[in-house]
């Protein structure tokens, strides 16, 4: 047998739970208890999950860098393979490596809203509003040591998004290994097509400038004056993203981004 | 209008569906159904969000003020849809770049708040729950649909698999370009409401008013 229930043995919370929702106690008490709660399963989840999902946007990087220097294998662990790469913060304006960061925590894109270490652009043919006058590049050096790739990161407007990739270059400074975009949001089936295996293999074997130094470079329907080896083909029915890309490459290759540091690199400086 | 439990499940998924019959949950529906993969992931975390916030609030239901239930129903669902957000984030990294902000806007799924205030407000918890799983079900039909027609006849893959060969990749299938567009899904909705309202013609609403025939004179 269950004891009967009245007024009077009610405890303090069970008569508070019969009370009739609608007082201005009550409305207040629900109000803050029910934030209270929420808030405290959000945090709990957030702050739980926090290091899986910064171990996730690191290997995503991880991944596109290998897969941009042509070493990703799904079978492979991913931060073994990753050890090959040398990670170096650069100084855009002089073309040198510089030390004043520490290239595992150095964050680029934070790096660009920070008025010390970045410029506004006026002539921004990418898009990107501010530079950072520091990037982190990944050297990929042979078994001897030698140089044998570097990994440049670039990023600017497509149509809809910010295209962030990288760019695998010879340790010549002129020839283009591979592109790949780690993150847009392109239209899927035209822009997004610039994740297409097949549209990203044109890379290989490219040219940044011809023998004068100039930048030649251009992804576009028809192939440049400068010929096929500096003529990436555009992408069918992508004209604004193709656009955004061609400006990219070029804002990035050119005297605003990388250019001192290729010119180095080209005369076998490092 | 008591309804048995199977029909609390059931019924949402044709008879009353959420995005054909009443019209709700369409912005996510154009935006998530160009691939399938992306779809069905949509769907789980709509079906999770649905069933959990109503049955939630329905255990609630007595002790919230009338006025402000809504801001009550609101936390509950923000903070289931901030936890799915958070554990795609954290477990299917690939799927929650491609979702991106479409997660976050279940919060403002008109499904989920239009179960919360409509059934779980007045209904108890196990009922809730199930109304929630099957409205979310409906949901995720319909989206499924749409993305199987949207993904083979876009890409030419179902599941991310190559069914048709599309000419980019050197096979023969020439992609419609338009079913990888948004406005594509608004078409392909309106053809599946017209199919449900012609098999289901009880569908269709009694006319508000009559459109006069001209006297002839």
């Amino acid at each position: 047998m269950s004891e009967p229930m009245n007024a009077e043995n009610k405890g303090a919370i069970a008569r508070f739970l019969a009370a009739p929702p609608d007082t201005v106690s009550k409305t207040l008490f629900v109000a803050i208890a029910v934030c209270l709660v929420a808030s405290m399963i959000v945090s709990t989840a957030a702050v739980i999950l926090r290091p899986t999902q910064e171990a996730n946007k690191l290997r995503d990087k991880q991944i596109n860098i290998l897969q941009v220097a042509g070493l990703y294998d799904p079978a492979i662990d991913i931060s073994d393979a990753f050890e090959a790469f040398e990670p170096r913060v650069l100084d855009l304006e002089s073309g040198e490596f510089t030390d004043a960061f520490d290239p595992a925590t150095f964050d680029d894109i934070a790096a660009a809203d920070d008025p010390e270490l970045s410029r506004a652009l006026e002539d921004d043919p990418a898009s990107i509003g501010r530079q950072s006058r520091f990037r982190t590049v990944y050297l990929l050096r042979d078994d001897a040591g030698a140089l044998d790739k570097v990994i440049l990161p670039l990023h600017g407007y497509g149509l809809w998004s910010t295209l962030y990739g990288f760019i695998a270059v010879e340790k010549n400074g002129n020839d283009i290994f591979g592109l790949q975009f780690y993150s847009h949001a392109e239209t899927p089936g035209l822009g997004a097509e610039v994740d297409n295996p097949r549209w990203k293999s044109q890379w290989n074997g490219k040219r940044l400038r011809d023998e004068a130094g100039t930048l030649q470079i251009t992804v576009a329907k028809t192939a440049p004056p400068a010929g096929a080896d500096y003529h990436i083909d555009a992408l069918a029915g992508a004209t604004l993203t193709t656009a955004g890309v061609d400006n990219l490459v070029k804002f990035w290759m050119g005297e605003e981004g990388y250019a001192r540091f290729l010119d180095k690199l080209q005369a076998g400086e490092f | 209008m008591a309804q048995t439990k199977r029909e609390l499940l059931v019924d949402p998924l044709f008879d009353n569906n959420p995005i054909t019959l009443q019209v709700l949950g369409v912005c996510s529906a154009l935006a998530v159904t160009s691939s399938l993969k992306v779809a069905f992931v949509m769907s789980l975390a709509v079906i999770f969000v649905t069933s959990f916030s109503s049955m939630f609030i329905s255990i609630l239901r007595n002790q919230i003020p009338s006025s402000i239930r809504i801001i009550v129903q609101m936390v509950i669902i923000a903070s289931l849809v901030i936890l799915v957000d958070q554990i795609l984030k954290a477990y299917a990294f690939e799927i929650s770049k491609t979702l991106s902000v479409f997660v976050g806007l279940i919060i403002t799924n008109c499904i989920v708040m239009g179960r919360a205030e409509a059934f779980a407000m007045s209904n108890p918890p196990v009922a809730s729950f199930l109304d929630g799983i099957g409205n979310g079900l409906g949901y995720g039909v319909i989206l499924m649909i749409v993305g199987v027609i949207r993904e083979l006849f876009g890409s030419g893959s179902l599941f991310g698999i190559t069914i048709l060969e599309t000419v980019n990749n050197g096979g023969w299938y020439v992609p419609n370009g338009m079913l990888l567009l948004p406005p594509s899904a608004f078409f392909i909705i309106g053809l599946l409401i017209w199919g449900f309202r012609t098999l289901k013609p009880e569908h269709v609403e009694a006319r508000d008013f009559k459109i006069q025939t001209v006297e002839e004179h």
